[in-house]
């Protein structure tokens, strides 16, 4: 059996890739995939915790988590659409029409 | 897990009926031709008057309900009653505006009280997943409620902004339940006490989920360094929008945070305390330095619900029994006002809200009195003059602080509302003091919109003058913390 340890350390390792692409990145589509990612290594965590305690709540907790997480990309990319419909770019820098 | 009872339903009455009324204000949307859809509106507002009602019921039958997942106590009653109060002057707000601006409505009042429904569910939980899962249902309804002038650039990009930022937050919230869930095994806040009290686990791991699950929270309740995403989304939604979203998601987060860390971590350590302690003196600080240099009233707007925030975080701070009802008493003046002041400055601004600037208002007083008057109140309110529901409820708060010995947060705090005042007194200045005809003058107030100003002046001269009643309130609902 995998040790509790590594599948955590892969939770973590996913967790900082999405917050970092969330910051480091410029296209809209590769943000948003970044929070998908943050959100599944939140799952990751919740499996391992389950499995690791013997308890079915964690993977409970998953199915919800899948969820709320489709009905937020469907939103998402809705307002992606809205989005690109009006400004015709996908850069997250062109987004700062608000600035002082 | 037990299975559910009618008593259980009867917890939550509240979140059923605004459901229910949602999805028939769905429902009904594409019968209805389209210059009846303000019909769907007033339905919306008969479904928070209902709700409200029906609180009265679940306030009777207090306790927990659904296997310890939701609670229904004096807090959540509370809580919830500042939901519909902000639902229902948002709807009050926001049928003439709609028809003004040709939005297409009618799906809007659907999401207005779904959000609605999201908020009393965090509110209302006693269970990190249940909490999550509000936080979700209101977060969603308002991403699209910000987006929802569809050809409006702004409008696009406020919305895409606090979708990004919204749920970037989320992510760090779940990440910080799981690593709850895996040290203790329970995501209850009950048990989670009860864990916590025994003192077992304190280590690293347990610091990090607390301020990951604070990180998640600060940027629901926009305090600084996580308020980036505030000035811009307040100012791109449509103003009836901003209204909604400047109180309902903030009260909720807030209630959520006393849950958590007054409630479910019981004292919390003192890393969780000086966490707080400083977000308030940055987000003090922050926000109303950043509001003087403003000339976009909404925008000025976000930077002061920013510093508002920070006064909040006082009361959270100074926590206990007084702290929390100090914290309950500022949000109750908090959504009279600001929501007051956003549903004015949406249809000061004209079709299609061009005038947003404070110059704009300039000479305003001296063509339309009784509106400048109006907001007049409800600046005064916000600077915390007193005779104000907004003075009291910073002094409350800062009683609160100075019974708890946090004198320098209260020092800090006076100081900022001190600084406040300047920039609530530009737009009465512009409007009394300076000569000018004013574009604003010319606008019509319907008198939906009439009777949701005069339900707020009211209620902040009411909360300024006889606070007793609504004092007691806020302490019944601050007793009885997980």
């Amino acid at each position: 059996m995998i040790p509790l340890s590594h599948v955590l350390t892969l939770s973590v390792i996913l967790f900082v890739i999405g917050a970092a692409g969330f910051v480091l990145r410029r296209n809209i589509i590769t943000v948003f995939m970044c929070i998908e990612l943050m959100l599944n290594a939140a799952n990751l965590a919740f499996i391992a915790f389950s499995r690791y305690l013997g308890t079915l709540d964690g993977q409970l907790f998953v199915f919800f988590v899948i969820v709320v997480a489709a009905a937020e990309a469907a939103v998402g990319l809705a307002i992606i659409i809205a989005l690109y419909r009006n400004r015709e770019t996908l850069n997250i820098e062109d987004l700062d029409s608000m600035k002082l | 897990m037990t299975l559910f009872r009618t008593a259980d339903l009867v917890r939550i009455y509240p979140e059923l009926l605004l459901t229910g009324f949602g999805i028939l204000v769905m429902i009904l949307d594409p019968f209805l031709p389209k210059e009846r859809k303000t019909l769907l509106g007033w339905l919306a507002l008969v479904g928070v008057l209902a709700a409200g009602g029906s609180a009265v019921r679940t306030s009777l039958a207090g306790g927990l309900a659904f296997g310890g997942s939701v609670a229904a106590d004096g807090f959540s009653v509370y809580f919830i009653y500042i939901f519909l109060l902000v639902a229902g002057l948002t709807l009050l707000g926001s049928m003439a505006y709609l028809e003004r601006d040709h939005i297409p409505h009618g799906e809007f009042y659907a999401l207005v009280l779904l959000g609605t429904v999201g908020m009393c569910f965090m509110a209302a939980s006693t269970e990190l997943i249940m909490i999550f899962i509000g936080l979700e249902i209101s977060s969603i309804s308002t991403y699209i409620l910000a987006g929802f002038k569809r050809r409006d650039r702004f409008s696009n990009e406020a919305s895409f902004k606090y979708f990004l930022l919204g749920s970037f937050a989320t992510a760090f919230f779940l990440y910080g339940i799981a690593f709850v869930y895996g040290l203790t095994g329970t995501t209850n806040l009950m048990t989670l006490s009860q864990y916590m009290a025994r003192g077992a686990h304190w280590s690293a791991l347990a610091r990090v989920a607390m301020i990951l699950m604070f990180v998640g929270l600060a940027f629901k309740l926009s305090t600084v360094p996580f308020q980036i995403w505030t000035p811009d989304v307040y100012q791109g939604a449509p103003a009836p929008v901003t209204a909604f979203l400047s109180v309902g998601p903030k009260a909720a987060a807030f209630a959520v945070l006393i849950r958590i860390f007054l409630g479910g971590f019981g004292s919390g350590g003192s890393i969780s305390f000086w966490v707080i302690w400083l977000s308030a003196v940055l987000t003090m600080c922050l926000g109303n330095l950043a509001a003087i240099w403003q000339s976009n009233v909404k925008r000025l707007l976000a930077y002061s619900s920013i510093a508002h925030a920070g006064y909040v975080l006082v009361g959270v701070a100074a926590g206990g029994v007084e702290g929390t009802a100090a914290v309950l008493y500022y949000l109750t003046a908090y959504a009279l006002m600001n929501v007051g002041a956003f549903i004015l400055i949406a249809y000061l601004a004209g079709p299609g809200e061009r005038w947003t600037n404070v110059d704009d208002y300039t000479g305003l007083a001296y063509e339309r009195p009784g509106v400048a008057a109006c907001l007049t109140v409800i600046l005064l309110s916000l600077a915390g003059i007193p005779t104000t529901a907004g003075f009291l409820g910073k002094f409350y708060i800062f009683r609160a602080a100075i019974h708890s010995n946090l004198i320098a947060l209260t020092i800090v705090g006076v100081l900022n509302s001190v600084v406040s005042v300047y920039y609530y007194f530009r737009i009465i200045i512009a409007m009394y003091m300076r000569e000018g005809k004013s574009q604003a003058a010319q606008v019509t107030l319907p008198w939906p919109v009439k009777a949701a100003l005069a339900i707020s002046v009211f209620g902040i001269f009411y909360l300024g003058i006889l606070p007793n009643w609504f004092v007691g309130l806020a302490r019944v609902g601050a007793s009885p913390l997980p």
